[in-house]
């Protein structure tokens, strides 16, 4: 087993125990508890919390990845260059906005819960994935489009098999920043009741007990860490693959 | 058969290529050449409509391009670039099939095509088929670009620059092998450069383009022998004509009676190789062989005859 891998069976590991059997981790931890209060957060578990928190991001980021590709798609073609600037202009607004001006703009439309985080977190990664393909899209190799033109592929058929593949390392590097970003957003979408592992950091703050703290820090930053690697092993991949490196 | 009628490109109020006729017959190479800006790779780019003549008309085999869809004309003649422009992301097998994948070949006949297109340009299919480009070598992808130009047997290849991005010698071999396999399949070829020697070793015909127009179009003894402008003599190389003359004629031309001391030159060496013997090695006559077995002799005084500007190559 490489070095890589031996590293990343033990940030593994030491996920799945702080989730599944946080209390191992109690004597830890108890140096950080105020006299007298509850050492380990057990008010939901943490496994519930964890899986609706990336259940959340998937979802948003999802949306995010369908519009920003699209968008960048639309923007790239000949008939929609005129887009262009509107469509930086809102993607740019999307990063500009706070997320949490945008949770506290969106519960009077959409209620407690995960609508507005949804919607946060949407917004907020939009913009790197857009970026990034519209970079992929308007820096592809001339001499393979002009082959690509000249051998007689239509549009659709260049963009499907030779634009898009050719443009996806870049457009993978946006959705890795993207989704890292929303993992970490995304716990401040417990401000507006959404059930996330910001419950757990925020239930810290209020109680002064910096045990809960730590705990949802840990767990939100070992899945970002986790995450991030997992995508970047899929980039270099795909970069592999188009003998980019 | 391949007629170019009255074509003219304009840009910005200026042309680019200015009332081009010519005539490509089937089974031939054509070498268009001009400096760069003469319209050369405008007048290319016409005839697969990837550039849209202003006015004008190409046929293909007296059929207009002009009423055809342009992605189905495009399938229909090959198209090979300076820098090949493969597909980084599909294996050389894929990239080969292309255009037979869009013209909706069996599977069967695809990867039979593809196998005898690798033997046909020297790489064994069972070693290439699933290569990636990035794996291949600059003459490996360019062969393979070519393969890919010539893969649905089109009525015409279309080449700008082919072997513009290779280095000297592998260019050679790029070159010898184009013509040997354009010999074997009877391709339509036409081809633009701005290497006259390249034109010279290449072509059947020769077109010279300057400043959007054709200026002389003719073999490549004609074009030498007799440029019809200064441009084209400029460009056919004043001091280096005589040697251009003699690269394209062969010893058996001048094939003479008897014998000669040293090592033999084969019949089909071209007098400019038979001249750079003889001066290399002190020698005013030399030994000519036919497979192996001596045939007569060459002489200097014979080359030399055959160099002079007055001269008409035989």
């Amino acid at each position: 087993m490489s070095r890589a891998n031996f590293l990343r069976v033990i940030v593994v590991s030491l996920l799945f125990a702080l989730v599944l059997q946080p209390e191992w981790f109690a004597p830890i931890f108890e140096p950080f508890t105020p006299p007298g209060a509850v050492v380990i957060y057990d008010r939901t578990s943490l496994l519930s919390l964890s899986l609706s928190h990336l259940g959340i991001v998937a979802v948003a980021s999802l949306a995010a990845i369908i519009v920003a590709v699209l968008l960048a798609i639309l923007v790239t073609r000949p008939q929609g260059k005129a887009f262009l600037p509107l469509s930086r202009t809102i993607a740019n607004m999307g990063q500009t906005f706070p997320p949490v001006a945008v949770l506290a703009l969106a519960v009077p439309m959409l209620g407690f819960g995960a609508g507005p985080t949804l919607v946060a977190l949407f917004l907020y990664g939009i913009l790197p994935i857009f970026e990034n393909t519209m970079t992929g899209l308007s820096t592809l190799p001339p001499a393979t489009m002009e082959a690509a033109r000249g051998i007689g592929l239509s549009r659709r058929q260049r963009l499907i098999q030779v634009e898009l593949p050719l443009a996806l390392p870049l457009i993978l590097t946006g959705i890795r920043l993207s989704v890292v970003i929303a993992i970490g957003t995304a716990t401040i979408g417990s401000t507006v009741a959404a059930h996330t592992l910001g419950e757990v950091i925020i239930a810290g703050l209020l109680t002064n007990n910096t045990s809960y703290v730590l705990q949802g820090g840990l767990i939100v930053g070992l899945f970002a860490v986790l995450i991030y690697d997992a995508l970047t092993q899929l980039e270099t991949h795909t970069r592999k693959r188009l003998g980019v490196m | 058969m391949i007629e170019i009628d009255n074509i003219t490109k304009i840009y910005d109020g200026r042309a680019a290529v200015e009332a081009v006729s010519m005539t490509i017959e089937s089974a031939t190479i054509t070498a268009i050449v001009g400096t760069s800006g003469s319209g050369k790779s405008t007048l290319l780019r016409m005839i697969n409509r990837l550039v849209e003549p202003t006015t004008g008309q190409v046929r293909i085999n007296g059929e207009p391009t002009a009423g055809l869809p342009k992605n189905a004309l495009r399938r229909r003649i090959g198209y090979a670039i300076q820098g090949h422009g493969l597909f980084p992301h599909h294996t050389v097998a894929k990239n080969i099939s292309a255009v037979p994948r869009l013209l909706g070949w069996h599977k069967d006949k695809i990867h039979a095509r593809v196998n005898e297109l690798l033997e046909l340009f020297s790489m064994p299919p069972d070693e290439f088929r699933d290569r990636y480009p990035a794996e291949l070598s600059g003459g490996q992808q360019q062969r393979v670009g070519v393969a890919r130009a010539l893969a649905s047997r089109p009525d015409l290849l279309l080449m700008d620059e082919p072997f513009g991005a290779l280095d000297p010698i592998i260019r050679t071999r790029a070159q010898a092998d184009l013509h040997r396999i354009q010999r074997t399949l009877g391709s339509t070829i036409l081809l633009v450069t701005h290497d006259m020697e390249e034109a010279i070793q290449l072509g059947d015909q020769v077109a010279v383009m300057d400043q959007g127009q054709l200026v002389q179009h003719g073999t490549p003894a004609e074009i030498i022998t007799n440029p019809a402008t200064e441009f084209v003599a400029e460009m056919v190389g004043g001091v280096d004509r005589p040697l251009r003359l003699l690269s394209l004629l062969s010893v058996s031309q001048i094939l003479e009676n008897g014998t000669a001391e040293g090592d033999p030159l084969d019949e089909k060496s071209s007098l400019r190789e038979a001249l750079s013997v003889c001066l290399w090695s002190g020698r005013s006559a030399l030994p000519v062989e036919r497979n192996g077995s001596p045939i007569g002799r060459v002489t200097l005084e014979a080359i030399r005859s055959r160099a002079e500007g007055t001269h008409e190559p035989g």
